[in-house]
């Protein structure tokens, strides 16, 4: 009964690969997974491209092949073996750029993408090991390195003119500087933010029209207000500002089972009502809800629906594999949670929008999130054993 | 200091002072503080000496200063200090090897008493070179999880899998990976703690003390003709080595050449008897040792006169 | 709930890859030259021989009996010489003897397991009378386990089964015995099971078929109807939805309690090709002695399901059917729980579902755990594999426990999604064996502890 004894028979391999079951695999990968959430980015990214022009594509770029290079860096000099094909880090640095505003400097994605991927990512232990969504920390960290180019402007923020001319004109601009035919204005979110009364919302007008205002400074149809906060001919970050692409790539992220529909819809819906719910007053008097104002409360809610950081934040940050709960139950918590935090940040906090560090603080607290979102163990009554 | 001095350079700018003086009297004030402060650190550390043995001071400069732990003390200081006032064992620095224990036993003026010292040793000589693979194994690298394959790709069914679970386990890197597929103990590093003997899921270590110089590197129970196929240095108890000895301490005993260590006198005879290499003497290693440690003593005395 | 067809929480969808042998009618594989009969068939303690070397024997007569309650008898495939009883490689690895049998050719039955009770007779029978026939023929679980089917049917007296549930969903890729078992042969199905109903004494049997498996739901419907306490229900298409527990959930929405056994929760599970051995050993008197492989894989050459006699080894089946250019992998059962072959002369056992040769290559090196979640969606036990892969890898063995890691089915389907590529069935594995062996040790050091010394040890 000798092992090597043959019988004779064609095609029976020289050793057989023999492993453990299961013994197929699924053909789906990591790097499956991250370019097609860069895919999923694409149309964000191109509606960044009309918007803005041609200078956020090259920040995009930036951000993607700085964000692959330091990984590569730091991986060789940490002496681990080199990962930048997995895509993890090109949607890191893709992430990063969408949240810079379309006239920074070169050198700011550069120096965002090398601290995301370093302090955020490779610090931890590298992929799949770190706490805190990577291009969170970098845009944390852009906030407080370079405060004139990022934080105080997004108060007031660069737009495009009429968006639906020429769509080629508006992406290779004729002008002379990156971004001509451009001007700033002060955002959805900086328009409505309390306290009350201040710039526009001073005039005794609905929100709407008061965005419509600031945008455009005259008055405006207040559809007209919620198309431009859909399409993105508004001001805000290359990559937050256009809603119909960013949920565009959100349906395939979900149509492909890598994002549980459960989380960005509990985040929204939470943000959106809690926003609502918040007390505040204009003048002394309750403004909003709890004046019994529903027009305004509908008008508010579209507002914090389609504006700043909300979708993108809600699609693509949070929903991050690594730093969100594995479990429904535990993904629907840390939604309402976050959603919580970015209500409070936009209403009472110092900003006027709360995303990125909403979406920091309940990465911190994942893990205990996770330790009560335990899936009930077949045939157990409660819990795990 | 610093802020004292700032704080005196602020007072001094805003009172109107001109900068040279401003700059004179900084410097003054820092090198009369730093001067005041350094009288007292002088007089405090004469005042408030410790008397430490110097015997301490000295094992502690012949100690690694690595700090591991592998003693079982709070570091190099701390088995220092447990040797003289304690009068622990003066070998127990495994990384420091032989040189070390010898220098210490040198500075405690004693002799070295290794005798209840313990080495692993692997019972199993299989490289790839000598055996083969039954099949492609593709899983977790480990040889506790791949002996749950079929019991391992290896064509001997006692032999080691290669994989490395004793090198994992061995918290003092005595154990290394060989390029040829088999671990290797690295003697002056072991300290016996007998973690691989517990890792192998082959239980292919054994700890082997002052008395087994003699060792039968192979753990095969199968029958010769099995043997044979499986490994060219497998024992295939051709009994050459029962034969040979004079002491009636080596036999064949259900296929494997077994030791009795009572009657051994670690003659060799039977290392030079076997046809394949399998029987192997440590006498010398361990003699080696022995003449390190001496030198070692002596040097370490000498310099404790 | 999947297109509102009864199932359980978890699972996944590998490729099906039935087409390649689902039209097959079942052929009979001829006879090779030497048959090796397994003393280890399956769970439970090996079987003793009751042959001596050179002893002439006869198709179905007792050549090994139980070596224990837990234990099942063996018989003589075919009529021949016993050429000798020794070591004989095994499908799981572990060291066995076997008895080999050099055929005669004539293939000649024992009369003693030629007994025609008929039909009415043989479902007239009683409870203990149906049991001792399923025991003294060597009848154990065809589903791949091989458990003996006569403990199973022996429950102690404080578990009521209720519901005797026969697994017609054969969920795993590639395996067909079971399909063409359910079209060719549902009469002799629907009557075992009604044994197996008397047997045990429940009010109702149930026969669970896949959703992809429209004819043979058909075929049996057919046959169930007018039978009181029969039925047959179409669940849903999913791996592993032939697991017990899963399909008991599916069908009863009753949960086996963790640790337990499907008699906690009052149900029998057993194999449809059980049930055929049941019938024919209980109305024919014949012991199991043969079985139905399927033979597939994109490297065969000729697929096929092939009824084969225990012993057949498994290079029998592929100079039989041929491999193809490529051939990597060789398989006992199916894909995701199977069991990995290299020595071809390992022999069919009452429990090979199949033997698949494939081309599969070795997946790439696994990276860190990326939290997808995909496990613990897939879990059918609703573990969290992710976590026990950790733990696993950092060699953690006693959190595995804390985390139920003996709940375990070891399905695969954590380890088959994981885009990671992660062994987390292998680490699952070395947990469970590794805490049985510190459980071991335990004890082992208590026992010391509790001898009082001077005393010699056992």
């Amino acid at each position: 009964m000798s092992p090597e004894s043959k019988n004779g028979i064609p095609n029976v391999p020289d050793k057989w690969l023999v492993t453990t079951s299961p013994h197929v695999r699924s053909p789906e990968t990591v790097s499956q997974i991250m370019w097609t959430v860069v895919l999923a980015l694409l149309p964000a990214c191109v509606a960044g491209l009309v918007v803005f022009g041609w200078y956020a594509g090259l920040i995009m770029a930036i951000g993607v092949l700085s964000a692959m290079a330091s990984e590569a860096v730091v991986q060789r000099v940490m002496r681990r073996p080199v990962t930048v094909s997995d895509g993890s880090a090109a949607v890191t640095g893709l992430l990063l750029a969408l949240c810079l505003p379309a006239d920074c400097s070169w050198y700011v994605p550069v120096v965002g993408s090398f601290v995301a991927i370093f302090i955020g990512k490779q610090v931890f232990g590298g992929l799949g090991r770190n706490y805190f969504n990577p291009a969170l920390i970098g845009r944390a960290f852009l906030q407080f390195a370079f405060p004139d180019q990022l934080s105080m402007s997004k108060w007031k923020m660069l737009m495009r003119k009429p968006l639906l001319e020429s769509l080629a004109g508006n992406i290779f601009n004729v002008g002379s500087g990156p971004v001509a035919e451009a001007m700033s204005a002060a955002t959805p979110l900086a328009t409505i933010k309390p306290p009350f009364p201040h710039g526009e919302m001073a005039a005794d007008i609905t929100p709407l029209e008061a965005v419509g205002r600031s945008l455009h400074n005259t008055a405006e149809d207040p559809w007209d207000v919620v198309r431009d906060l859909g399409l993105g001919n508004i001001p805000g970050c290359i990559g937050e500002v256009s809603k119909l692409a960013l949920l565009l790539g959100g349906l395939i992220l979900i149509a492909n089972r890598y994002v549980n529909w459960r989380l960005p819809l509990a985040y929204i819906l939470t943000a959106v009502t809690v926003a609502l719910l918040l007390p505040v007053k204009s003048g002394g008097e309750w403004y909003g809800l709890w004046a019994g104002q529903w027009n305004v409360v509908g008008q508010l809610a579209v507002i914090h629906l389609l504006s700043g950081g909300l979708f993108l934040g809600a699609f693509y940050m949070i929903t991050d594999m690594v730093t969100s709960p594995t479990t429904g139950r535990g993904q629907v918590i840390y939604g309402i949670a976050a959603g919580v935090l970015v209500a409070l940040i936009r209403v009472y906090g110092g900003y006027p929008e709360g995303v990125c560090y909403s979406i920091l603080l309940v990465n911190a607290g994942r893990l205990l999130i996770e330790k009560y979102s335990v899936p009930r163990v077949f045939g157990t009554s409660s819990g795990k054993a | 200091m610093f802020a004292a001095n700032f704080l005196l350079l602020l007072a001094a700018a805003e009172s109107g002072a001109n900068m040279i003086e401003t700059v004179a009297w900084g410097g003054g004030v820092m090198a009369a503080i730093g001067g005041a402060l350094g009288l007292l650190l002088f007089v405090a550390s004469r005042a408030f000496a410790v008397q430490v043995d110097p015997r301490i001071e000295a094992i502690n400069a012949a100690l690694p200063g690595v700090n591991c732990g592998g003693c079982g003390y709070p570091g190099c200081s701390g088995y220092a200090e447990a040797v003289v006032n304690e009068g622990v064992a003066v070998n127990l620095c495994a990384p420091g090897g032989a040189e070390v224990a010898g220098a210490v036993a040198g500075v405690m003026g004693v002799a070295v008493d290794d005798s209840d010292r313990k080495v692993s040793v692997l019972a199993c000589r299989g490289t790839r070179e000598f055996t083969s693979d039954k099949f492609e194994y593709f899983g977790v690298k480990d040889c506790r999880a791949a002996n749950l394959v079929h019991g391992g790709a290896k064509s001997c069914r006692f032999g080691c899998l290669g994989l490395g679970s004793c090198v994992e386990a061995c918290p003092f890197d005595a154990l290394v990976m060989g390029a040829d597929g088999i671990p290797h103990v690295i003697e002056e590093l072991c300290t016996g703690c007998g973690k691989c003997v517990t890792a192998c899921p082959r239980d292919l270590f054994t700890l082997r003390g002052e008395k087994q110089n003699v060792v039968v590197v192979c753990a095969s129970h199968d029958p010769g003709k099995i043997v044979n196929r499986a490994c060219k240095v497998g024992c295939i108890g051709c009994r050459k080595c029962e034969k040979t000895c004079k002491f009636d301490a080596i036999h064949v005993v259900d296929g494997l050449a077994t030791i009795d260590y009572d009657k051994c006198k670690h003659c060799g005879a039977c290392v030079k008897a076997c046809p394949r290499g399998i029987i192997l003497n440590f006498r010398g290693a361990r003699r080696a040792r022995k003449e390190r440690l001496e030198k070692a003593e002596t040097a370490a005395a000498r310099e404790a006169r | 709930m999947h297109l509102g067809l009864p199932t359980f929480r978890g699972g996944t969808h590998p490729p099906e890859m039935k087409e390649l042998s689902r039209d097959l009618p079942v052929e009979v594989l001829p006879v090779p030259e030497l048959l090796a009969c397994s003393l280890s068939q399956g769970i439970g303690a090996p079987a003793r021989p009751v042959v001596g070397v050179g002893e002439e024997v006869r198709r179905g007569q007792l050549i090994a009996e139980a070596g224990g309650f837990v234990s099942a008898a063996l018989h003589a495939p075919t009529s021949g010489k016993v050429r000798s009883i020794g070591e004989c490689p095994h499908p799981v690895g572990l060291r066995a003897n076997a008895i080999f049998i050099e055929p005669d050719g004539a293939d000649e039955w024992h009369p003693d397991a030629r007994q025609e009770l008929g039909e009415e007779a043989a479902l007239a029978l009683d409870a203990k009378e149906i049991v001792s026939k399923v025991q003294a023929a060597g009848i154990v679980g065809m589903g791949g386990a091989a458990f003996p089917t006569h403990v199973k049917l022996s429950p102690p007296p404080d578990k009521k089964i209720d519901t005797v549930i026969l697994n017609g969903c054969e969920c795993e890729p590639y395996l067909t015995a079971d399909y063409r078992v359910m079209l060719e042969r549902p009469g002799e199905i629907v009557k075992g099971l009604r044994l197996l109903v008397k047997a045990v004494g429940a009010s109702r049997g149930i026969i669970g078929v896949e959703a992809n498996k429209p004819e043979a739901h058909e075929r049996l419907l057919r046959e169930v109807r007018g039978v009181e306490g029969l039925s047959c229900r179409m669940v849903a298409v999913k791996y592993p939805q032939g697991a017990e527990k899963q399909l008991i959930k599916a069908l009863l929405n009753r949960e086996v309690p963790s640790g337990g056994l499907p008699m906690d929760a009052g149900a029998l599970v057993q194999n449809v090709g059980t049930s055929v051995a049941v019938w024919e050993a209980v109305a024919s008197g014949r012991p199991l002695t043969e079985r139905v492989v399927t033979v597939s894989g994109e490297c065969v050459e000729r697929p096929g399901n092939l009824l084969c006699r225990i012993g057949v080894t498994l290079g029998d089946l592929l100079a039989a059917r041929g491999v193809r250019a490529g051939a990597r992998r060789l398989i006992s059962g199916g894909p995701m729980m199977g069991l990995a072959q290299w020595n071809p002369e390992v022999p069919v056992m009452k429990g090979t579902s199949g033997l698949l040769v494939l081309d599969e290559p070795a997946p790439p090196e696994h990276v860190a755990c990326i939290n997808c979640g995909k496990c613990v969606e897939g879990c059918p036990a609703h573990l969290m594999p992710n976590r026990l892969s950790t733990m696993g890898e950092r060699r953690n063995w006693e959190a595995m426990m804390d985390w139920n890691v003996l709940d375990c089915i070891e399905c695969g389907v954590c380890t088959y999604q994981c885009p990671a590529k992660r062994p987390i069935v292998h680490w699952i594995k070395q947990g469970k064996n590794e805490l049985r062996l510190l459980k071991i040790r335990a004890e082992a050091e208590k026992k010391k502890k509790e001898a009082p010394e001077g005393v010699p040890a056992e």
